[in-house]
């Protein structure tokens, strides 16, 4: 018994941190709508901050007063980030802002690199804290006692906040319907701004706070994103007392599966998560989200059509170039164009899912590291030829999309989203830990291809053959009837019902032949390496593509490719440098602001400005 | 003096003088270095430093084979595709004659299989899986530091000379803490068969729930601990641990738990009595470990960590190869690297020619508290060679070969 209340106790001192970082995310995306990737960041600046300022402050009062000031110092970062970052592309396409959210993970990574160093922090402990006290004989940290008292405490006071004053009435108005809000004379801008600072100072309260449990290292920022993702969906994004229960509940469900499944740290999380959302699809608290209504915001998009002639010339001279480039480019330019090759059919993979289909994957590496994985397990085990497992790559995948897909498309929008994230980290968890067939985290080696492909520019051959094809391929589609009840059934559902078109079965084709295509260049990606690691499926490979997609255009056919292009070049060119994070971020913050509607987007409407290209209007 | 002598010595002492000379104006031999520089901060900068500090010895000593030796340092973000990627821009465009660095054991394996498949040779410097050089072992890949599988013998050999008989196992949830503990059981077992392992904690890397396993192992009341955390993780387990009482008369045994990188960030939290590998720089004073302290400090004005002597031992391994080769060719460095012998700051150590894994062995020692900082004492410097299996298990371990 006495064992059984201290494993409880401990979850919900777990949860206090936790709770607060949930918190702050699952108020700003209520409220502004964005999908905040750089909360982790803000949670370890707030880690950061308050070990240099415990280091200046003396005594209780200078522990418990840097932990607030952390806090504020964080919430003032989190209001400029607002201000310069995301307040010039609010009327960017949906979820566009996540781009920018992205490159204020690489600046910061790089300023806390060259601010605090590359050493760990040991976290200074709280005065008069240090030790334990005995709960029927069960020694407790001292400290954990403090975080149970503390933490409801915020809980209420943000209650409070919401409930009981007129800030709250507004930031609750703005979550149901901002549009409204604004038309009620209520300055949105510094609503927005106001929200985003409060979510971010509980981010960094919450990094500050776990400072005697932990540390500051420079790898938090996305060891806790996952979990707090995790927590907000369970809990129902939006909602404050769902991220209380959901914190709890991971947290404590932490403990005892520690205890009595040591192996199962890395899934559990998301095994409830999966079920919760089976059972309610919207999270515990969350209510549903349809489509639309907040307001789609940005100009409505324009239909898409067959390219005209002068685009045909040109992608042709540009594949012609290309298939020149073993002519002139030496052995690492092929290596480097096989590369960009292959990122861009998988890039455009997801474009044709998030854009066609108006469907948000946030795992889209499950199909592109799971064909990888198909192709090398049975090269592996089977001793099958390159040929047939690169053949077979695809088509796992494609089985893969389906077994998810008919799961996940119950649900729409960002749970839609986050299902299909804890599906690819279930993946995820799945090749890490079964090592005995999958090899782990050492992966498995010498996947080569068949002879004949060995070199290098046959190798790039195959790769431009297949990746333009496949490119080409998923264009096709996009004009072809498919592609258009796919269309109808993103923009109106009911409609494309009423007329007919089963979108249910659309969408579930759609998700299996954008999984498929991953698988394609998860095969081709694979007999390039000779290697493949869980890596190629961690949610850091989906952000990229996700990244790319926006960066180049969603509401644009080339948006995928152009930006997958455009993202490898400059990367290749940066991580030369040593501050290439820095130089990395910056860019991208820099092009998402001055092109909110992707590359490719913007491109257009220039040239559409200086007259190169008609205007949508004047076509018929 | 004849005149004619005197002539003669004169030209001498000219050639000597230009030599120098003559081996700065010749072209670099170039090493392509591929390492986390970023991702893995804490640990690549000290490395890259103890490279730099052996380059610039061998430099101004009339380089190798009369040429200068160069490093093309490159970040792969810690991703295995970038890291090939990068290998293939360094041989074929930017001239680097043979590969080395990583410290993920995962980009060196990436690294490993494509060496094997282009024929370039790469010195596995930090990376530790044992199926480096075992069951994914290749003949173009060689690997410098003491490997997992070493480092948890010596470990094992310490605890069975202890009374404990239950013990109890924490290990980061990845193929490293596998491994660790694999090499652990077996060593400890075969030394002493009465052992039992009551518990067995798996917590994610870098996201462990210290409170719960530390009330896990509690649970369990073993003898003894072996631990196999590190970094954010170790300071987490040890906090909590030492809070709770964990770690109150019981042995434990920490796996690199002693290298400056891991110790250093506890400060005075740092765990006393832990029966640790590592890296007691403080200590060595003389001989050629010493030297190289001095040289160190008075070189980058900081103290050497672990991941200094081996990115040092890496650029002294790769110069040694390359003398014994006499060429640049990779056939040839290959050649020179299997069985090579070279003198280091820790001692003589041996490319083993069955498995191609040095002889480099591991700092074994107690941890305990100097001036508020944790440091090892009563350290004994283990040589690998002798905490490796026979040489059938590894030629059974070795398929490729």
């Amino acid at each position: 018994m006495g064992l059984f209340i201290a494993q409880l106790l401990t979850g919900l001192a777990n949860a206090g941190a936790l709770f607060m970082v949930a918190s702050g995310l699952s108020l700003i995306f209520g409220v502004t709508r964005i999908v905040n990737f750089a909360h982790g960041s803000f949670y370890m600046l707030g880690a950061y901050i308050g070990y240099t300022l415990m280091q200046v402050l003396p005594g209780a009062v200078g522990f418990w007063g840097a932990i607030l000031l952390a806090g504020i110092a964080v919430g003032v970062i989190g209001m400029l980030v607002e201000i310069l970052v995301l307040r010039p592309i609010y009327r960017a396409p949906e979820l566009f802002q996540l781009v920018a959210t992205f490159g204020v993970i690489l600046v910061v990574q790089d300023l806390a690199l060259m601010v605090w160093g590359p050493d760990d922090l040991l976290g200074p402990r709280a005065p008069g804290l240090r030790g334990v006290v005995r709960i029927m004989g069960e020694p407790i940290p001292k400290y954990d006692i403090a975080l149970l008292v503390i933490t409801p405490f915020v809980a209420l006071a943000l209650w409070y906040l919401i409930t009981k004053t007129r800030v709250g009435i507004l930031v609750r108005a703005a979550t149901q319907d901002r549009e409204m809000v604004g038309a009620l004379g209520v300055n949105q801008a510094w609503l927005f701004t106001g929200v985003f600072a409060l979510g971010c100072a509980l981010a960094g309260l919450g990094g500050a706070l776990q400072l005697p449990k932990g540390g500051a290292d420079l790898l938090m920022d996305f060891n806790i994103l996952t979990a707090v993702f995790v927590v907000v969906v369970i809990g129902g994004m939006g909602s404050l007392p769902g991220a209380y229960l959901a914190a709890v509940i991971i947290s404590v469900l932490n403990v005892f599966g520690v205890t009595y499944l040591p192996q199962s740290t890395l899934v559990l999380m998301f095994v409830v998560m999966v079920l919760v959302l089976m059972v309610r699809p919207y999270g515990l608290f969350g209510r549903e989200e349809v489509a639309g209504e907040h307001g789609q915001v940005g100009e409505p998009e324009r239909p898409i059509k067959p390219a005209g002639l002068q685009v045909r010339l040109l992608v042709a001279a540009g594949v012609a170039a290309l298939a020149a480039l073993p002519l002139f480019g030496s052995n690492f330019t092929q290596v480097l164009a096989t590369d960009i090759l292959i990122f861009c059919l998988f890039a455009a993979s997801l474009h044709f899912l998030l854009g066609l289909g108006g469907m948000v994957s946030f795992g889209h590496a499950a199909y592109f590291g799971g064909g990888a994985y198909v192709a090398a397990l049975l090269v592996t085990h089977a001793d099958t030829p390159m040929e047939l497992a690169f053949l077979l790559a695809p088509i796992g995948a494609g089985m893969a999309a389906i077994i998810i897909g008919w799961i996940c498309l119950r649900l729409t929008g960002v749970y839609f989203a986050m299902l299909t994230l804890a599906f690819a980290q279930l993946l995820w968890s799945l090749v890490f830990q079964w090592g005995e067939v999958t090899g782990g985290d050492d992966g498995l080696l010498s996947i080569w291809p068949a002879p004949w492909l060995s070199g290098t520019t046959a190798y790039y051959y195959f790769a431009l053959v297949l990746s333009v094809g496949g490119i080409l391929f998923l264009r096709h589609v996009a004009h072809s009837p498919f592609g258009y009840a796919l269309r109808a059934a993103r923009d109106s559902e009911r409609q494309a019902e009423a007329t007919g078109i089963d979108t249910r079965r659309v969408r579930m084709f759609a998700f299996a032949f954008a999984g498929m295509m991953a698988g394609l260049a998860g095969g081709l990606f694979v007999f390039s390496k000779g290697s493949i690691f869980p890596n190629e499926l961690e949610i850091t490979r989906s952000f990229d593509a996700l990244i790319v997609v926006f960066l180049g255009g969603v509401k644009t056919l080339s948006g995928g490719i152009v930006g997958g292009a455009f993202f490898k070049g400059v990367e290749d060119m940066l991580t030369r440098y040593e501050y290439w994070r820095l130089a990395m971020g910056l860019l991208i913050i820099f092009v998402v602001i001055v092109a909110p509607d992707g590359i490719v987007g913007t491109l257009r409407k220039l040239a559409e400005r200086a007259g190169l290209l008609r205007r949508a209007e004047d076509e018929t | 003096m004849k005149r004619k002598t005197f002539l003669k010595g004169l030209m001498g002492a000219a050639t000597l003088a230009a030599l120098p000379l003559t081996a700065m104006a010749q072209e670099a031999i170039k090493i392509g270095e591929i390492n986390h520089y970023k991702r893995m901060a804490a640990f690549a900068e000290p490395y890259r430093k103890g490279i730099e500090l052996a380059l610039e010895q061998v430099n101004e000593a009339g380089g190798v084979m009369g040429r200068p030796v160069e490093f093309i340092f490159r970040d792969d973000q810690g991703e295995p595709g970038e890291a090939v990627k990068i290998a293939e821009e360094l041989m074929t465009r930017d001239g680097a004659v043979m590969l080395t660095g990583a410290i993920l054991s995962n980009v060196g394996l990436a690294l490993s299989s494509m060496a094997a498949q282009k024929g370039y040779v790469y010195l596995a410097s930090e990376p530790l899986a044992d199926s480096l050089v075992w069951e994914s072992g290749n003949a173009y890949t060689f690997r410098l530091r003491s490997s997992t599988y070493m480092q948890a013998a010596m470990l094992a050999e310490q605890a069975a000379k202890t009374d404990a008989v239950k013990y109890a196992l924490i290990a980061p949830n990845y193929a490293y803490g596998k491994d660790a503990v694999a090499a652990f059981k077996e060593n400890l077992q075969r030394l002493k068969p009465d052992v039992e392992f009551v518990a067995e904690q798996w917590p994610a890397l870098f996201k462990i729930d210290a409170g719960a396993e530390v009330q896990a192992l509690e649970r369990a009341k073993p003898d003894a601990i072996y631990n196999v955390t590190f970094g954010p993780d170790l300071a987490k387990f040890v906090r909590e641990g030492t809070d709770r009482g964990l770690f109150d008369g019981r042995e434990v045994f920490g796996l690199l738990s002693g290298e400056p990188e891991y110790l250093d960030p506890l400060g005075d939290e740092a765990p006393e009595g832990w029966v640790v590998t590592g890296y007691p720089w403080y200590d060595l004073k003389d001989g050629p470990g010493g030297e190289f302290v001095a040289a160190y400090q008075e070189r980058w004005d900081d103290y050497p960590r672990l991941g200094s002597i081996v990115g040092y031992m890496t650029a002294q391994s790769i110069f040694a190869a390359l003398e014994k080769a006499g060429s640049t060719d990779s056939e040839a460095i290959r050649e020179a690297f299997s069985g090579l012998q070279l003198d280091t700051p820790v001692g003589q150590i041996t490319y083993r020619a069955i498995d191609h894994q040095s002889t480099m062995g591991a700092y074994v020692g107690k941890t305990t508290l100097r001036d508020g900082k944790g440091v090892m004492t009563d350290w004994e410097y283990k040589d690998g060679a002798n905490y490796l299996p026979s040489d059938e298990e590894v030629s059974k371990l070795r398929p490729a070969d």
